[in-house]
């Protein structure tokens, strides 16, 4: 049987005025890149919460890219820059829960940037691929499991105990 | 039998805070208890588990069930005490959102075995002895709980009528919380018992513009006792903690460390944080924002989560870091045995 590629689940959130363009124009320009990422558009790279990394990650994708605009041109003037700095202690904390930095990028790219976008996607796609999937639910399923521990303890009370002679 | 209500009070993975917090109502205990019996409180009473056992399903009026599920044992108590009781209140942090003991979710069960039954320097274990959750004694079978990976909120694992957050609640916001149960002024079933506001709300400092260029632990500043701590660059978690403790801890120069937990509205405490420092750190320099964030934060996890690692959307670090699965397959870790 052939052995199956690994195909990572990347959440994408691109700001209206420029990346989400320049992969509009990657489309117009047939340039190929990986299917991975499922790209969700947003006003500003400034309107992704950090919730909303963290529920991705933690809900089964194995990586998030943001994409916006350059540093000082931003459309709301200068919200990449709280993206900047949200995204530094983001990944600063990530790293603190066991979580390779490689799992989430941050690039800059215009509408006129096609390319380098989807030279970016690419490279983060082949990363993930390389780090394997993350499967954050899986790190507490085990303890979801110990129910028969728990259900032998009612046994235990009513064989030690008066319960139920 | 009175025609008083039933009172439980119970206790899991907690330190006692929440007892001693009920305790200091002061004077006021004596009202609590001529509204309700307290039929099971393992902390004050002689009350067994086979008592609850034995008592018709939704018996107890008010349950405060204290502490964060750690072990079976403690699972299999909220399961009983959510099939006797009509109301469950989740009371304190750990139960809400796993507080302090939440905080060992970023490491493991074999880690946390290793430290404390080997490693300490007051612990000589020559034979390695470590507790299993079975085991055949001079003939009898004697049984432990299971201990878990990952420390669970009461609300991860039963449902739960209302919480009252707080490490400890403090003793007016419980007062307020029997007479609002009393008078049957209760929220709607699943919501917090508590402000809808900030711990900023409560402070008495002033607040202005916020430029940060080097965040201080408290050890190397003396603050000025008027300005906002975060202001001062101290960290202070007050914007995204729920009010309800009357901000003492900025009062006295110390920075909120959130431990009454996220207020309304917030998801996720530490990303809340992280997005209210973002605003305030004064730098558009990507070199310079990772050195303010390095130098300052050295333990990002412990200052956004200090309180709701369990409840938060994460919940625990990886059980098998990204790092140390890329440099070697590492065995499945142990099971506890």
């Amino acid at each position: 049987m052939q052995r199956e590629i690994y195909e990572p689940k990347i959440i994408g959130f691109f700001c209206n005025w420029c990346s989400y363009r320049a992969a509009d124009g990657a489309g117009t320009a047939r340039i190929k890149h990986s299917p991975n990422v499922r790209v969700i558009r947003l006003m500003c790279s400034g309107r992704v919460d950090p919730v909303f990394v963290l529920k991705a990650l933690s809900l089964g994708a194995d990586g998030v890219l943001i994409a916006g605009c350059h540093p000082g041109e931003c459309h709301y003037i200068e919200q990449n820059y709280k993206t900047m700095r949200r995204f530094a202690l983001l990944k600063h904390t990530l790293r603190a829960f066991g979580i390779s930095e490689r799992r989430v990028r941050l690039v800059w790219a215009s509408a006129a940037e096609a390319s380098q976008l989807t030279e970016a996607i690419n490279e983060l796609v082949e990363d993930i691929r390389t780090l394997g999937p993350l499967r954050w639910p899986a790190n507490w399923a085990e303890d979801d499991g110990h129910l028969p521990a728990v259900d032998r303890i009612l046994l235990e009370h009513q064989s030690a105990m008066e319960i139920g002679r | 039998m009175s025609d008083k209500g039933r009172l439980a009070i119970y206790w899991a993975a907690s330190c006692g805070g929440c007892e001693i917090s009920i305790l200091a109502l002061n004077e006021k205990i004596l009202d609590v208890a001529n509204a309700f019996d307290i039929v099971f409180c393992p902390c004050i009473m002689d009350t067994k588990a086979r008592d609850v056992e034995k008592w018709p399903d939704r018996h107890i009026d008010v349950c405060l069930f204290n502490g964060g599920i750690r072990t079976s044992e403690q699972e299999y108590m909220a399961r009983l005490l959510r099939q006797k009781s009509k109301v469950l209140v989740a009371f304190g942090s750990c139960a809400c959102e796993g507080c302090i003991p939440g905080l060992a979710n970023l490491t493991r069960r074999q880690e946390i075995f290793e430290t404390v039954y080997f490693e300490t320097a007051s612990t000589e274990n020559a034979g390695r002895v470590i507790p299993l959750p079975e085991t055949l004694s001079n003939g009898f079978h004697l049984v432990l709980p299971v201990f878990y990976d990952t420390v669970r909120t009461l609300g991860q694992t039963v449902a739960v009528d209302y919480y009252l957050p707080g490490c400890p609640p403090e003793a007016p916001r419980i007062w307020d919380a029997v007479v609002a149960i009393l008078e049957g002024k209760l929220p709607a079933p699943g919501s917090v018992i508590g402000a809808e506001t900030t711990c900023c709300d409560e402070c008495p400092r002033t607040r202005g513009e916020k430029k940060i260029k080097a965040f201080k632990r408290t050890w190397q500043i003396i603050p000025d006792a008027d300005t906002c701590l975060l202001e001062q660059g101290l960290l202070c978690c007050g914007p995204v903690t729920r009010a309800g403790c009357g901000a003492r801890c900025p009062e006295v120069n110390s920075p909120c460390i959130g431990c009454y937990g996220p207020n309304v509205g917030v998801e996720d405490f530490g990303a809340r944080m992280i997005a209210a420092l973002a605003s305030v750190i004064d730098s558009n320099d990507p070199d310079e924002i990772d050195r303010i964030i390095r130098e300052g934060i050295p333990d990002p996890v412990g200052t956004f989560y200090r309180f709701s690692l369990a409840n938060s959307l994460m919940r625990r670090g990886a059980l098998v870091p990204d790092a140390e699965r890329l440099e070697l397959p590492r065995p499945k870790i142990a099971a506890q045995a």
